[in-house]
Order: C-alpha cells, then sequence, then structure tokens
C-alpha cells in the first residue's frame, strides 16, 4: 500500500540527490581549474558552496520535519538517519571542493612544478567514490557500496605517494616548498573526500540492510 | 549499563497454544517467552489474537462460553491452562487492566480493598497500608489522599485507569497484564500511564496490548507482532523497530500494511 507519507521520504532523497549533484559538480570543477589552470572553475566552486549549505539547511529542516510528524520506523526511520548524516558528509564534501580551490588558486598564482600526474588520478579515484557512493545510496546497491569502500585503499596510498614524492621535491629544492604545499594541502582535501564517500557508502549499507558496517564493525 | 542475555528470565513460557472461538481458530501454535520484569508489547492489526494471547494467560476468557485453549502457558513453570490450577489464585498472581478504565460504583478505598479481600484477611490498618502502598506505587497517592472515600468515578479518566492499576496491584500480583491501558486517556494521562509502567517492570512482568506503534517504542523492551492469529516475529523492541526480521512485521510498523 503506497502511502502519503511515502511521498515525502522520497522527496528527501531527491532533495539529497540534488545535493549530491552539487557537491559532485564543485568537485570536478575544483580539479579541472587545477588542471587545467583555469581560473574561472574556481570561481564556480564558490557559488556551488552556497547551493551546498542551501541544500544542507534545507535537508535538515525537512528531516527534523518528518521525524516529528511521521514518527518513522524501520527502512523509513533508518532511511532518514541515513540522510542527516549524508547531508553533513556533502556539507562537507562542499567545503574540501571550496578548499581545493583555495589552495589550487594559490599554486596557479607561481609557475607549476612538476607535471600533475598522479593528483588528477587521485581526482578521478574521489569522483568515482562519490558518485558510485550516492548511486549505492539511492539504489540500495549493497555491492557497489562495498565496492567505494575498497577504492578508499586506493585513494590513500596515491595520497602517500604525493606525499613522499612531494616531500622528496622539497629536500633537494626548498624554493619549492610553497607550490608544493599547496598540492599537499590538495591531495589532503581528496583523501578526505574519499573518506565522506565512505561514510556515505556505510551509510548506503545500513540503509539497505540495518548492518552498522563502520569502524570494521559488521553487527547484524 | 547494558543488559547481557542472562538477566533475562522467562517469566511466562507459552508452548504450542491454540485458542478457538466455537469453531474459529484464533490463536495458532504460538510459542513464546514472556521475560521477567520486563514489558513485553503484543502489537498487530485488528483481530490478530494479541488480546486473546492476553485473556488466557490469567484464563480470562473462561468467563465467556464456547473458548477453549489448548498448549501449555506456565507461569514460573506452573501451567496456568491446567484446569486444576486455581483460577482465584491465577488472576491474583496476573493482574488485568482493560481498554476502558473500570473502577466499581464504590469509593476509591473499597475499590482497592474489594480485592484484596478476597485473598488476604488484613486488619484494618494493615489494609489502610496496602492501600496507601498501591497508591504509591500508581502514583495516584498524592492526587487521592485526602479523598479515600469519594466515588472511584468521580476521578479522571487517567485517575481512574491509575486507581484499576493500584487496584491490580494491591493483590501483589506477579504479571500485570494491560490490554491497551491507554486509548482512551489524553496525552497527560498516557503520559503518565507510561511512566508508571516504565517504574513498575522494576517489579512485575508486564505485557501490554497496544495499538499505537510510539507507545510500544516508548514503554517495551521485547515486542511481539501477531497477524491472524499467529505470532509473526518476536524479539527485542530495538530490533523490531529498527530492522525487523519478517516483511510483514515492516510492513505493519511503517503503516504499509494490506
Amino acid at each position: 500500500m503506497q502511502r502519503h507519507f511515502d511521498q515525502e521520504f522520497s522527496g528527501l532523497k531527491d532533495q539529497i540527490l540534488k545535493m549530491g549533484d552539487y557537491v559532485q559538480e564543485s568537485v570536478d570543477m575544483a580539479m579541472k581549474g587545477l588542471t587545467e589552470r583555469n581560473l574561472q572553475h574556481f570561481s564556480r566552486v564558490h557559488e556551488l558552496e552556497i547551493l551546498v549549505n542551501q541544500s544542507h539547511i534545507e535537508v535538515d529542516e525537512a528531516c527534523l520535519k518528518v521525524l516529528a510528524r511521521q514518527s518513522p520506523l524501520a527502512t523509513s526511520l533508518r532511511l532518514v538517519f541515513s540522510i542527516v548524516k549524508i547531508n553533513a558528509d556533502l556539507e562537507r564534501m562542499g567545503d574540501q571542493a571550496v578548499n581545493i580551490a583555495y589552495n589550487g588558486q594559490h599554486y596557479l598564482a607561481a609557475p607549476p612544478i612538476k607535471p600533475l600526474i598522479d593528483l588528477p588520478k587521485m581526482g578521478e579515484e574521489v569522483k568515482l567514490m562519490v558518485r558510485e557512493s550516492l548511486e549505492a545510496f539511492f539504489n540500495a546497491d549493497i555491492e557497489l557500496a562495498k565496492k567505494v569502500l575498497i577504492y578508499d585503499d586506493v585513494v590513500d596510498e596515491l595520497k602517500d605517494k604525493i606525499f613522499k614524492e612531494l616531500c622528496q621535491m622539497m629536500k633537494q629544492d626548498p624554493s619549492i616548498v610553497e607550490p608544493a604545499l599547496n598540492l599537499i594541502l590538495i591531495a589532503r582535501n581528496l583523501e578526505r573526500l574519499g573518506d565522506h564517500a565512505t561514510n556515505i557508502a556505510e551509510e548506503a549499507i545500513f540503509d539497505a540492510s540495518g548492518q552498522d558496517v563502520r569502524h570494521g564493525s559488521a553487527k547484524p | 549499563m547494558q543488559e547481557t542475555n542472562s538477566d533475562l528470565k522467562p517469566k511466562i513460557l507459552v508452548k504450542d497454544l491454540n485458542f478457538y472461538y466455537g469453531a474459529f481458530h484464533a490463536l495458532k501454535n504460538v510459542n513464546l517467552s514472556v521475560v521477567d520484569r520486563h514489558v513485553t508489547a503484543f502489537i498487530g492489526p485488528s483481530g490478530c489474537g494479541k488480546s486473546t494471547l492476553l485473556r488466557t494467560f490469567n484464563r480470562m476468557h473462561e468467563l465467556y462460553p464456547r473458548q477453549k485453549a489448548t498448549g501449555e502457558i506456565l507461569i514460573n513453570g506452573e501451567n496456568a491452562l491446567d484446569p486444576k490450577e486455581d483460577v482465584n489464585r491465577l488472576r491474583a498472581r496476573v493482574g488485568m487492566v482493560f481498554q476502558k478504565p473500570t473502577p466499581f460504583p464504590m469509593s476509591i478505598h473499597d475499590n482497592i480493598a474489594f480485592g484484596v479481600k478476597l485473598y488476604e484477611n488484613l486488619s484494618k490498618s494493615e489494609m489502610n497500608d496496602r492501600i496507601e502502598w498501591a497508591l504509591h506505587k500508581a502514583a495516584l497517592w498524592k492526587e487521592v489522599k485526602d479523598k479515600l472515600k469519594q466515588n472511584g468515578n468521580s476521578l479522571s479518566g487517567g485517575q481512574q485507569q491509575r486507581l484499576c492499576i493500584a487496584r491490580a496491584i494491591a493483590v501483589r500480583p506477579e504479571v500485570l497484564l494491560l490490554d491497551e491501558p491507554t486509548s482512551a486517556l489524553d496525552p497527560i494521562s498516557t503520559a503518565q500511564v507510561e511512566e508508571l509502567i516504565h517504574e513498575l517492570k522494576k517489579d512485575y512482568t508486564i505485557a501490554i496490548v497496544t495499538h499505537n506503534m510510539q507507545q510500544a517504542g516508548r514503554v517495551s523492551d521485547f515486542t511481539a507482532f501477531m497477524y491472524i492469529g499467529e505470532l509473526i516475529e518476536y524479539n527485542k523492541t530495538d530490533k523490531i523497530f529498527t530492522n525487523p526480521d519478517q516483511s510483514l512485521t515492516e510492513q505493519y510498523i511503517t503503516g504499509h500494511f494490506g
């Protein structure tokens, strides 16, 4: 039996989907700005941040209303609970994209210190994680969510590799410390984005199955 | 502190229980363990058998003709359905409160004394102590201590229901059966009765039938979901209300039934 409040729950999902689109575009623009050395893309990141922040408040308000009025239980309760947490993750992801834009802007103020290879690769992995974690949530696809959890290790390895390479370069040529630090910070921002995507994937698993897989726990 | 499974002692053990209203098979092979000093909620759509099940625990069904229960209901190991079991003694051990407050048309004092006199021979002062104790337990003493001679029917709906709970407690039962005890009460009285349930479970095993999912969630430790005479799922309330095992339970508690 379809109930009128089902529309409210699917409305919440739609709101989170829209916010997820903003965040994906924001990460994409931030990385494009860096790799294409185009400051205009960074401006778009700042525009998107405003939309992400608006959505953050709207989704919280909508969840609060649903909890107060519908007293959801079981799958409906898990859905609202997951959306509240994903909402917080997406907002932080929006902030990380802004951080990439800031650090990228500083980096672009000087000539490039190296061809960017691993950082764009890391960016692609993170974008995939973001897209697939949200897909897993919307489609209740546990297998896809589990795949995202594995990607996080790949992202962490890339970050370690970038850190190591740039530290080495800074030791050899201290004059590049500032731009190298900007790249290290961007790698750190991407790593944090990956962590938030991991959180979303974990929420997707919880929403779909009731299983809490955070911190290596897998309580039924 | 987290409760461990060893803290969970069964008080009522229902084994292969079947119940018939004439030819109608109302309870089908129900097996269940009601945990001592905890609250178990029975939920399910109207006609699912939850009130019927509750009434078999103290053989209230025997007040009506053509009703028959088979199987076992072990309370502290003794079969409540055994014809040799003294039904009056059973009803003293297993008290019941109904949907509509049912004070007797007599004083508040006598409402409580009435049941006690059936089972015990107390002196006047002992009886007064018992009445005060029961009213304290039912969180009603402060409101009625100066009007014990007033008719029970003069109280508000919520007070009347707490008087009925006091009356049930006064005979010192081990189990308290509550059949939709707040469905006729306003939200304030409902909250008072729910708080009372929370207090009473320290001393009594409580089984409650309710149509209010939120109430089941608030007051119970365990929840049993019934459907067309069958026990579909029984588990800790936390589990039932966040991630039930059966899709029928899920559909019912999320309001997607039928």
